[in-house]
Formats: C-alpha cells, sequence, structure tokens
C-alpha cells in the first residue's frame, strides 16, 4: 500500500459501499439534493422577495404597492421552502446513517464469518483483543464518511446547478468561485499524504490497546493472585499513551485540514469582490452580477465544507479497509474438501501417517508496514525465535498411528510430550505440517464442512462455556431433543447438578448467568460431545476435574453406553492407571513421537518410560509408606480441626 | 431479536457483569471529568481564547461582503474599488490569521482530551483488576475490553469534533445576537422568541436521544461480547461444528445494535430538523415583521436588508449546536459506560489507611471463625459453619468431590472474595484489614488455570517477582525439580508461549505458574489444583521437590488426586460446604469417614 493518495482508493470503497446499499444510498443522496435545492432556493427566495416585496414596500413612492396579503404570502412562500428543506434534511440524515450503519452490519457479520471460517491456527497467531478491535473501531472507521458522504454529493448537483449560474452571471468571477472546488481536492491531496500513516498507525494502536485490555482481563485471576495489577496498569497505560501520541499526531495533521477547507471558500469569496470590484471599476462587470456571484458562494461556503469533510475521512476509510481487507481476503481459509463422512453408526478407524506439526508463527499486524519501530523490533525479535525453535524440535514428529474402530486407546506421555497435539489433528483442530491424518482411509482435508465433526468430537482440556442455557451449550446449534440433552448429561454425570439449577436446562451459564465449578464444566463439555453420539470420540485428559470417584463413574457410563450402543472409537489422553485399564490399547507418546504401543501390560513389562509415568503415584505411595514407618515414633504436630465432625 | 426475548429471570443490565448503572445527572458530568481526566481542562482558558479569536473569523467574511455591496459596490459615487481592496485585504488577513488560530483551537482540543482520555482508559482498566475475580469472570470480556476501548473513542470523537463546533457556535451565537440587537432589537426579540419553545423543549426533544444512544452503547459492548466468543471459543466451536449457532448469535447482536444505531440517528435527525424548521420560521416571521414594521416607519431598508442577513449567522451556529448536542449524548452515554464500571463497587475492598495492617513477617496461620459463603445471585450455601485452623509453616491438603466448596475455601483463605459470616484470620489479622497490595506479596495462589500472558516461558516466571533475573527463573525452576523440562525447551526461557501460553500444553502452563508462584517467595501458598494437568511422574518428582521448598511456608492445596493429600502433614475434607474431616491422612485413611471411601477410590484406580 503506497502512503500517498487515498482519494481515488477512498471514494473507490466508498462506492463499492454505495452498492452494497444502493437504495439507502440513492434515498441519502436524494435528500441531500433536496437540501441542496432547498438551500439555494431560500436564497433566492429572500432575493426576489426583497426585490419584490420588501423594498417596494419600504421605499415612499414605491411605483409597487405591496398588501399586507403579499406579505404574509412571502412568508408563506419561505416557511414552504423551509418546510422542503427539512423533509431533505430528514431523508438525508436518516438515509445517510441507516446506509452506514447497514454496512458496519455488512462488514461485522462478514467479519464474524470469516472469524469462524479461519483456520485455528490462524486464531493462535492473531490476538483476540486486535480481532475484536477489527469488528469494532476498523469497522467504524471504513464507513465513518459515508454518513457525510451524500451531503457532499448534494453538495456537487448544487455546485453543478450554481457552478453555471455563477459563470452564467460573470465568467470570470464564476470561474474564480468553482476554483475554490479543485483547490480543495488539492489540498486533500497533501493532506492525505501527511495523513494517511498517522491514521494507520492509530488504529494498529487500537488494536494493540484492545489486545492488551483483553489479555489482561483474561488473565484477570493471575494478576489479582500474584499482586501483578500495578504492572498491568502500567503496561496497558504505556499502550494508552502510545494511542494517545498517535491520536495527538493525527489531530494536529486533522486540526490543519479543517481551518484550511473552511477558509478556501472565504478566500475564494473576498477574491471575487476584489476581481469584481476592479472588473466592476473598469466597466466590464456589473454590480448586480458580482452581489449574484458572491452572494451564491456565501450560500455554498457552508455545504462546501461537506465535501472537506468527507475528504478528510478518506485515509481513515482507506486505513480502516485495508485492516478488514487483511482479514476479509485472509488466504488462509481452512481448505475444506468435499467428500462426505460416512455416517452410519459404526466406529470410525482413525490413524496419522508420518504427521508432523509445528507452532505457527504469530504474524504481525497488517497494517505494520509503517514508522513504529517498536512493533517491526518485536516482530524481527520474534522471527528468528520462532526460526530456531522450528529447526530445533517439531512439537510432533514423524507420528504413524491407526486406531482399531470400535477400540478404546489411552494416550500416555509426559507433560508437553504432544498428547493434545494429537488429539486436536485427529478432529482436525490443526492440520500437520506435513504427513496425513486419515478417517476410514480418508485425508481428512479431503472431507466437506462440518463432515468430520460430525462423526468425530473432542473434548478439550479447558472448556469454553459460551454465554447461553444449559441446553444451548450442549447442543450448540445441533437439533436435539430436551431427552438427548437429559441423556448426554446423564452419561457425563452432569444431570444432578442441571437438575439442581433454578431454570434446569434453561439455567443462562456463563457470563451473566451461574458460576460452575470446574468439574461441572468439564462435564458439561463431555456432555456436549457425546449427544453428538459420535463414531470417534477424543478426550483430551477431559476428566482431569473431576474425582477419582466421579471420573469413574463416567468412564464406567461411556464403557457401557458404548459397548451396548452404537459402538465408538475412543481416544483417552491419560495417566491413571483406572482410566488405562478400561483402554484395549496403549499409546506411548515421549517428545512428540510415538515411542511404544501395544497393551497396558505389554509396556508395563517392556517400556521403562512408560512405567515411570503410570506407576508414579504407586511408588510415591510406597516410598511414603516405608518412611513413615520409620519415623512412627516421632510424634506429629498436633492439629487442631473445630470443624470436624467425624 | 434476542434482546426481546431475554428471559424475564436475566438481569436488566446485562453488559459486562457489571451492577446496573446509576445514571449520573448530567450536572455532574463536569465534576466527575474534571475528577477521572483533569487533563482536558488543561489550558482550556487559552483554547478558549483563541476559540474566541477563531469566531470572529466566522463573521468577518459575511459581514465584509456585506460592506463592500453597500458601502463599496453600491458606494454612492459609483464603485470604490479602493475600498473593496481595503476591505477583502483586510477581512483576507483576518481569515488566514483565525485559520492559525482555528488549527491552534483543534490540537490544544485534541491534546488534552487525548491525554484526558488516555488517563480515563487506564483508571478504567486500573478498575477492573481492582473488581473481585468473580466480578471480572465469564468468557465474554469483549464487552469489557469494550469500555475501555470503543466507549473512550466515542467521547473523544465528540470532544474533538463536537466540542470545537460547539465552542465556536456560542461565541458565534453571541456575536450574532449583539448584532441582531444592534440593527433591530424588536426583531431580535422576535428571533429570541421562536428559539424559547426550542429551548423549554430540549430536554423532552433530547430525551430519546439520549435513551437510544445509551441503548446502541449498550448493544455495542453485547456486540463485542458476541463476537469475542467466536474469537475466544473458536476451538470448541471447530471441535463441533458449531459456527452457524455462533454466527447466528452474532448475527442477532449485529443487527440488535444496527436496529437501534437506526433508531438514535431516526431521533438525532428529528431533533436536528426541529432546529432547521425553526430556522425557517425565523426567516419568514422576520420578513413579515420587519416588512410590517418598516411599513409602520420602525425599522430602515437598510437595517431590515442587513438584519436578513444577519439572521443567517445566527442560525447555522443552532443548527450546527443541536447537531453537536446529539452527538453529545452519544459521547454522554459512553462516557456513563465508562464512569459506571469505574464507580462499580470493589467487593473485596482494601482496608482504609487507619484500619490497614501488615501481616506479621513470617510463615502465615490461617484460621476460619464460623466462615460462610454463598455466591452473589444465588441462594444455595457453598461452605457453612467452617470452623478451622491451619498452623503456620504446616502442608495443608483440602480434598472433597466436585462442587464440595473446595475452591471457595481457597478463594477465602486468599482474599479472592470475602465470607458472608464469620472472618477469615492469617496470622490473627482480619484478611479484610490486610491491604491488597501487601497481601498478594505474602499470599499466592496458583489456580488450576496456568494462565500466561503472550510473552516467553522466562518472562512469565519472571513476573513473580519484578526484579527477578532470568538466573532467579531458571533457579525457581531448578528447585522444583524441572531443569529438564527446561532443557528440552527449543529456545529455553526464550521460548515464546502464544496467546493464553497455547503454544505450550496445559501441564507446561501449570509448570510455568508453579515456578512463577515460587519465585514470589510467598508465605503463605495456595494451590488450587495446579498440577491437575501434569503428569504423574513429573507430580511425584514436584511433591517431592515442593517439600523442600515449602518448609517455612503455610501451604494448602486443593487437590482431587489424593498423592497429594498423603504428602501433607493434615488434610482437610469438605463435603457440601461443610469440613467433615480434619486430620492426618494416614489417621483418616482407616477412620472409615468420607476420606476412607475417597482414599479406597483413588488406591483402587491408581495402584
Amino acid at each position: 500500500m503506497s502512503s500517498s493518495g487515498t482519494f481515488l482508493p477512498g471514494l473507490k470503497i466508498l462506492a463499492r459501499g454505495a452498492r452494497e446499499e444502493p437504495r439507502l444510498f440513492a434515498g441519502a443522496v436524494l435528500g441531500s439534493v433536496v437540501y441542496g435545492v432547498g438551500t439555494a432556493g431560500s436564497g433566492w427566495l429572500v432575493g426576489r422577495i426583497t426585490e419584490d416585496v420588501v423594498v417596494p414596500a419600504l421605499t415612499s413612492g414605491s411605483q409597487r404597492t405591496v398588501t399586507t396579503g403579499d406579505v404574509w404570502l412571502a412568508g408563506a412562500a419561505l416557511l414552504a421552502v423551509a418546510l422542503v428543506t427539512v423533509g431533505g434534511v430528514l431523508l438525508r440524515r436518516i438515509f445517510a446513517g441507516a446506509a452506514m450503519y447497514g454496512l458496519q452490519a455488512r462488514y461485522r457479520r462478514a467479519l464474524a464469518r470469516r472469524y469462524l471460517d479461519l483456520p485455528l491456527s490462524w486464531h493462535h497467531s492473531h490476538p483476540a483483543g486486535r480481532l475484536l478491535a477489527t469488528a469494532a473501531s476498523d469497522v467504524e472507521a471504513t464507513w465513518q464518511a459515508m454518513a457525510i458522504l451524500p451531503f457532499a454529493l448534494g453538495v456537487v448537483v448544487l455546485i453543478g446547478v450554481a457552478g453555471p449560474a455563477m459563470v452564467a452571471a460573470d465568467p470570470v468571477l464564476g470561474g474564480i468561485g468553482l476554483v475554490v472546488v479543485p483547490a480543495l481536492v488539492v489540498a486533500n491531496a497533501a493532506y492525505s499524504r501527511v495523513m494517511s500513516p498517522k491514521v494507520r498507525r492509530v488504529q494498529r494502536l487500537r488494536g494493540e490497546v484492545s489486545a492488551v485490555a483483553h489479555e489482561s482481563f483474561e488473565g484477570a485471576l493471575v494478576v489479582k493472585t500474584l499482586g501483578l495489577a500495578d504492572g498491568e496498569v502500567a503496561r496497558f497505560s504505556e499502550h494508552a499513551a502510545r494511542l494517545r501520541d498517535a491520536n495527538i499526531a493525527a489531530g494536529r495533521t486533522r486540526g490543519a485540514f479543517d481551518p484550511v477547507i473552511e477558509a478556501l471558500p472565504q478566500l475564494g469569496t473576498l477574491l471575487v469582490l476584489a476581481v469584481g470590484a476592479a472588473r466592476a471599476a473598469s466597466g466590464s462587470a456589473d454590480v448586480g452580477d458580482i452581489v449574484q456571484v458572491a452572494y451564491m458562494l456565501s450560500l455554498l461556503a457552508f455545504p462546501v465544507r461537506a465535501i472537506g469533510w468527507t475528504l478528510a475521512e478518506l485515509p481513515r476509510t482507506v486505513a480502516g479497509d485495508a485492516r478488514l481487507q487483511a482479514v476479509l481476503r485472509e488466504s488462509a481459509t481452512t481448505p475444506w474438501g468435499t467428500l462426505r463422512a460416512d455416517r452410519t453408526a459404526s466406529p470410525a478407524a482413525p490413524s496419522a501417517r508420518g504427521v508432523e506439526y509445528h507452532h505457527p508463527v504469530p504474524v504481525p499486524d497488517p497494517t505494520d508496514e509503517d514508522d513504529d519501530d517498536d512493533a517491526r523490533r518485536r516482530a524481527a525479535a520474534a522471527a528468528p525465535a520462532l526460526g530456531r525453535s522450528r529447526a530445533a524440535r517439531p512439537v510432533l514428529s514423524g507420528v504413524h498411528l491407526d486406531l482399531t474402530a470400535g477400540t478404546t486407546t489411552a494416550l500416555v506421555g509426559g507433560t508437553g510430550s504432544g498428547k493434545s497435539t494429537l488429539a486436536g489433528l485427529l478432529v482436525r483442530l490443526v492440520d500437520p505440517t506435513s504427513g496425513q491424518v486419515l478417517l476410514d482411509g480418508v485425508d481428512v482435508r479431503e472431507l466437506a464442512e462440518g463432515e468430520l465433526a460430525g462423526v468425530a468430537a473432542l473434548v478439550p482440556q479447558a472448556t469454553f462455556v459460551f454465554d447461553d442455557t444449559v441446553r444451548g451449550n450442549v447442543a450448540l446449534g445441533l437439533e436435539v431433543t430436551d431427552d438427548d440433552v437429559w441423556a448426554a448429561l446423564r452419561l457425563a454425570q452432569a444431570d444432578g447438578f442441571v437438575a439442581s439449577l433454578p431454570d434446569g436446562l434453561d439455567t443462562r451459564v456463563g457470563e451473566r448467568g451461574t458460576t460452575l465449578s470446574g468439574g461441572q464444566r468439564q462435564r458439561l463439555a463431555l456432555a456436549r460431545a457425546l449427544v453428538r453420539r459420535p463414531r470417534l470420540l477424543v478426550l483430551d485428559d477431559a476428566t482431569s476435574a473431576l474425582d477419582p470417584a466421579v471420573e469413574r463413574a463416567v468412564l464406567d457410563g461411556l464403557g457401557a453406553s458404548f459397548d451396548g450402543g452404537q459402538g465408538t472409537t475412543v481416544l483417552v489422553v491419560a495417566s491413571r492407571p483406572a482410566t488405562i485399564a478400561l483402554a484395549d490399547e496403549v499409546v506411548h507418546l515421549e517428545r512428540g513421537r510415538v515411542v511404544d504401543r501395544g497393551t497396558a501390560e505389554e509396556l508395563l513389562q517392556r517400556d521403562e518410560g512408560y512405567r515411570e509415568l503410570v506407576s508414579a503415584y504407586a511408588r510415591a505411595a510406597r516410598q511414603r509408606a516405608a518412611e513413615s514407618m520409620s519415623s512412627e515414633n516421632m510424634s506429629s504436630k498436633s492439629m487442631t480441626g473445630e470443624g470436624s465432625r467425624a | 431479536m434476542s434482546t426481546a426475548t431475554a428471559s424475564p429471570g436475566a438481569p436488566a443490565s446485562s453488559s459486562a457483569a457489571v451492577p446496573s448503572p446509576t445514571t449520573p445527572k448530567p450536572q455532574g458530568v463536569i465534576a466527575r471529568a474534571r475528577e477521572l481526566a483533569p487533563e482536558v481542562a488543561q489550558g482550556l482558558g487559552l483554547t478558549l481564547v483563541f476559540a474566541s479569536v477563531t469566531t470572529l473569523g466566522r463573521i468577518v467574511v459575511p459581514v465584509a461582503v456585506q460592506q463592500t455591496i453597500d458601502s463599496g459596490l453600491r458606494a454612492p459615487g459609483g464603485v470604490d474599488a479602493g475600498r473593496v481592496a481595503v476591505i477583502t485585504v483586510a477581512a483576507a488577513v483576518v481569515v488566514l490569521l483565525t485559520m492559525g488560530t482555528s488549527w491552534l483551537v483543534n490540537y490544544r482540543l485534541f491534546r488534552a482530551t487525548e491525554a484526558g482520555l488516555a488517563s480515563l482508559r487506564t483508571r478504567a482498566f486500573a478498575h477492573v483488576h481492582r473488581l473481585a475475580v468473580l466480578t471480572q469472570g465469564g468468557e465474554r470480556r469483549g464487552s469489557l475490553v469494550s469500555r475501555v476501548t470503543s466507549d473512550v473513542d466515542t467521547i473523544s470523537t465528540f470532544l474533538q469534533t463536537g466540542m470545537v463546533v460547539l465552542v465556536l457556535s456560542i461565541g458565534q451565537l453571541v456575536l450574532a445576537t449583539v448584532l441582531m440587537f444592534v440593527y433591530s432589537w424588536q426583531l431580535a426579540l422576535l428571533v429570541l422568541a421562536c428559539f424559547v419553545p426550542v429551548l423549554l423543549l430540549r430536554e423532552r426533544l433530547q430525551r430519546p436521544v439520549t435513551r437510544a444512544y445509551q441503548q446502541v452503547r449498550l448493544r455495542m459492548g453485547e456486540l463485542l461480547g458476541a463476537v469475542s466468543e467466536t474469537v475466544v471459543g473458536a476451538d470448541v466451536i471447530r471441535a463441533h461444528a458449531a459456527s452457524a449457532r455462533s454466527w447466528r448469535a452474532v448475527d442477532a447482536a449485529v443487527e440488535a445494535h444496527r436496529k437501534q444505531a437506526v433508531t438514535a440517528q431516526v431521533a438525532t435527525a428529528a431533533t436536528f430538523s426541529v432546529g432547521v424548521f425553526v430556522s425557517g420560521l425565523v426567516l419568514a416571521l422576520v420578513v413579515v415583521a420587519g416588512t410590517l414594521l418598516g411599513v409602520d416607519g420602525d425599522i430602515t431598508l437598510g437595517r431590515l436588508l442587513a438584519f436578513l442577513f444577519i439572521i443567517g449567522l445566527f442560525v447555522m451556529p443552532v443548527q450546527a449546536a443541536t447537531e453537536v448536542l446529539n452527538e453529545l449524548q452519544n459521547a454522554l452515554a459512553g462516557w456513563r459506560r465508562v464512569v459506571e464500571l469505574i464507580d462499580t463497587p470493589v467487593v473485596v475492598p482494601d482496608p482504609s489507611p487507619t484500619d490497614a495492617v501488615e501481616l506479621p513477617a513470617g510463615p502465615v496461620e490461617v484460621r476460619l471463625e464460623g466462615v460462610g459463603y454463598t455466591y452473589p445471585g444465588t441462594s444455595r450455601k457453598v461452605l457453612s459453619d467452617v470452623d478451622l485452623v491451619l498452623p503456620a509453616g504446616s502442608r495443608i491438603a483440602v480434598v472433597g468431590e466436585t462442587g464440595s466448596g473446595k475452591t471457595t475455601l481457597a478463594r477465602l483463605v486468599t482474599r479472592l472474595v470475602d465470607p458472608d459470616v464469620g472472618r477469615v484470620l492469617l496470622s490473627g489479622v482480619d484478611a479484610r484489614r490486610v491491604p491488597e497490595a501487601s497481601l498478594h506479596r505474602r499470599v499466592v495462589a496458583v489456580p488450576q488455570e496456568g494462565f500466561l500472558f503472550d510473552s516467553t516461558v522466562g518472562e512469565n516466571i519472571r513476573l513473580g517477582r519484578p526484579d527477578a533475573t532470568d538466573d532467579d527463573a531458571v533457579a525457581a525452576l531448578s528447585d522444583l525439580g524441572l531443569s529438564r523440562w527446561l532443557e528440552q525447551l527449543p529456545d529455553g526461557l526464550e521460548t515464546p508461549v502464544g496467546q493464553r501460553g497455547e503454544r505450550l500444553s496445559a501441564g507446561e502452563r501449570q509448570l510455568v505458574a508453579l515456578a512463577r508462584a515460587h519465585l514470589a517467595d510467598p508465605d503463605l501458598l495456595v494451590l488450587d489444583e495446579a498440577t491437575s494437568s501434569v503428569d504423574p511422574a513429573t507430580e511425584v518428582r514436584l511433591q517431592r521437590a515442593l517439600e523442600h521448598v515449602l518448609s517455612g511456608r503455610t501451604s494448602v492445596a486443593i487437590a482431587h488426586r489424593l498423592s497429594t493429600a498423603e504428602a501433607a502433614d493434615v488434610v482437610v475434607v469438605v463435603d457440601s460446604g461443610r469440613v467433615v474431616e480434619v486430620g492426618p491422612a494416614s489417621e483418616l485413611a482407616h477412620a472409615g469417614g468420607p476420606y476412607s471411601r475417597l482414599h479406597a477410590a483413588w488406591t483402587a484406580q491408581h495402584v
């Protein structure tokens, strides 16, 4: 994007907007023309009334006699013109506003659809707060000019009418008067060259402020418990100060442009008077014509500023639109295929072939190209670090895995070994950097949108509860009966607490609703997956917040349902021996590679790393027992528990 | 739309979990503004002086036109080119001069308002962190974010464009009024009389505009909340192909905002058109009345013509001011939302300086006396009648079933919430009397969800202590037996963690959070399932390491893994909001109570 002219690009964007809201836009322009005609008509009428009514009435010995009725008639005519003008104003304002808000809504909807459509790897590399700012302030910046554009166009029409009249009255003076318009455009060219980078910077910093606020509010609990509030306030205040300085810098330019566009028609009028007087003195112009041109020019002086205001908004239009297009034209769409998934009740057979996965590289802000060295420095600092880490170690590499349809497989591995990533790959939360993920022998990337999610469900570690009812949170848009929802809740051991909620399934949870405990949230997420009757169920440590007894019940329930029901292939990320005992097969993942697989007994015998992982608690318990034996006679500290009712 | 069908039980103020607004009186706004954003008023005097000069520029050209025509072009002795030259050159000089002052006014206003709004933003932001965790909680932070971003932007838009117009318009009004009286006091009174009803009805005319804009801001907060869900909940939405549901929710919020904005626009246009109409009416009346007065000889032709000309100068700023007063309503709506946030009472307030007590040095003793707690807006008691003494320097494990009140107990001990009844004493001091800043230096909690900031592993650990170095961070990890984990990170401490720490696994985030808490060197450490996602071998190693690290401190571990409980000095068993058992794990395991049952279930699964 060149940092120069915004005139043509800006007008192009606005023309696009006009095409997208043709009726509202046309209505607004029509209103603006009516307003312009009304304003001009009022000026013309005042002139006529002065000449035909006021002057004769007040001039003694006038040849024309003016009755009181004529005077009232003149007043009525003026009032009628005023009413037309009022109609024009209403029409223009309402329609222009409706067009602007219509465009805002249109682009916000489009953005939200893009956000929902873009791959998760894209989301992971774009700060949430920045995306929010795009939907809010970038959309506003882009379409702000739309509120004034019809006014400006109406003025153009007005000039189209008044201009020839001025030229007809006196070609030289009329010409001088009309020069005001090109002068505005020239002034705007200079203005937009200075203003554009500043406006881009402002919009980018708005995104940053939003991103910092969003992140900080998300981490509020950590901020509170570690007493980090002061540091966070300092961080936010630094960003707010940068935005302030950028706004002031933009304001310095903007603040200069407005007086210029205001002064141009004024100077034009004065020039007309000066030149006109000289021409009148030399006899080449008629005084009446000069007065007419000067009067028309002064009439135009205010509306012409509407053109100036529109031009002044163009840099924001261009800057905002660039940021919108960065999302809307993002090529990283999730490339859905066209195949349909097998929707029969038989369990699915997922597999991975030579899968390798790297984390995506964070994406700098779309308008980072300008003069903010700080952002560039950070981006530059991040890039080589990421480059190195890519080379150092992928999250997963060379993973080959075939899950037998209808079996339960436990995925076991140390912290950070890549279990969650593998789980996410199977349901296509992310795509592998290289290699293939297959479902029933079909590459999951070949499946059409929604197909994989229709047969495979993942319960993630961290649960997200939507600001919706319990029913809405379980169904998530799927057409299911209340009975289905209750059945899923029962299976997830969530029926008890849901039944005790004030409005049962209709209780709002999430932001405005009831506070749920971690275990309750996890069971809700479990029900969300179960209600979909998946052929492949991936549980990513999904029972970690559940107490052992509850977890056992959930897993038993799953086993019963799936054995007796349609049959499901289950992959469960697990570490407890009891969970693993429910599995037909165990896969041991270490540092992103499958190091062993087999039955639990086989691994326990031959895989030392596995043994160390799963028997850790038992060994610790034995060790502790031995220690407490040896220190039997050492009296433990006395504890008081006044609340004990045992 | 969704707004209309909101369930009757839902709270009226729906955005961002902030209590419903207590609408401030407009008169109070200026006082609050001076308090919350004092920078706005800085240098305002000089700005107003420049603005007055600029106002002169507004009327100089119309007056010059009139003078040129009357005394230059229609001079009795024919066109007086010399006089015209003097008038136009003088006027041009004034125009250029006021162009300069106008720029100064604009720039000074930008500078002052941006400075004021930056501090208003920061104040609101700081207040969010003062609010209780419960008030901040929730999934839709979008609407909270909107209060420190787009709501503040609304105010700045008004202050920077509207305020200039308002100031200049008022100046012009005053000048034009004076001129009108100079030319004809009768007609001047007539003009003013026409605007009196507008002035009287202003409040009533403006009321729908005010209400509409308040709704617009509200809808905007909800819109951002809905968009925020599509961004933050992207994983879940994708996993369950729930995007249709999400875009329907966004569409509903977008449409609600659009409709409301158009409603506000219609109200604004209606108010504005009243001004336009009255202006037309004034012109018509002056023509009629002026002519009739002239016929009676009360006004000369010249004066009447001049008066007609001045009306234009009077009417224009009236219209501009109507316009600005509408914009003001939008700004006020944004302002109220920001102030409403700032005025949200802090549920867990800091003690007054006279009442404040620092925690005594050394390990902290925790004593709960008759503590009960009910979450606001709910009726079920989460905890009741809890009496408990946790001796200084001991290691306590709290166990109990999901939803039994364990986490609430941890929140009370770290003063994330205050009890409804009873007291929480830390080393004998009521927790309510300890200033938050000093409390959280000594009492640190590690929540289950290991939230990390979007920077590096090292930076996240160093957050635990502001002056910590990288070596301190390495030492903290090594104290916890995590050196091997650090070594296998691709870039060591420099490894980027991504948004919310998502480039690390949940277990790794918990490791970083633990190291961060350890570096903070607390006297009371509360671990709320802080190792729930860590693999068993690492967890056992961590437990061993923690035994050393925690010596000389008090620690409270909320745990569902009984391995933690077994390593503790004392186990507290919570059931349905009551403490039902307290004692060493080895004793409770065989006591036949609730702990025995939990222990049996655990042993069956793990050993």
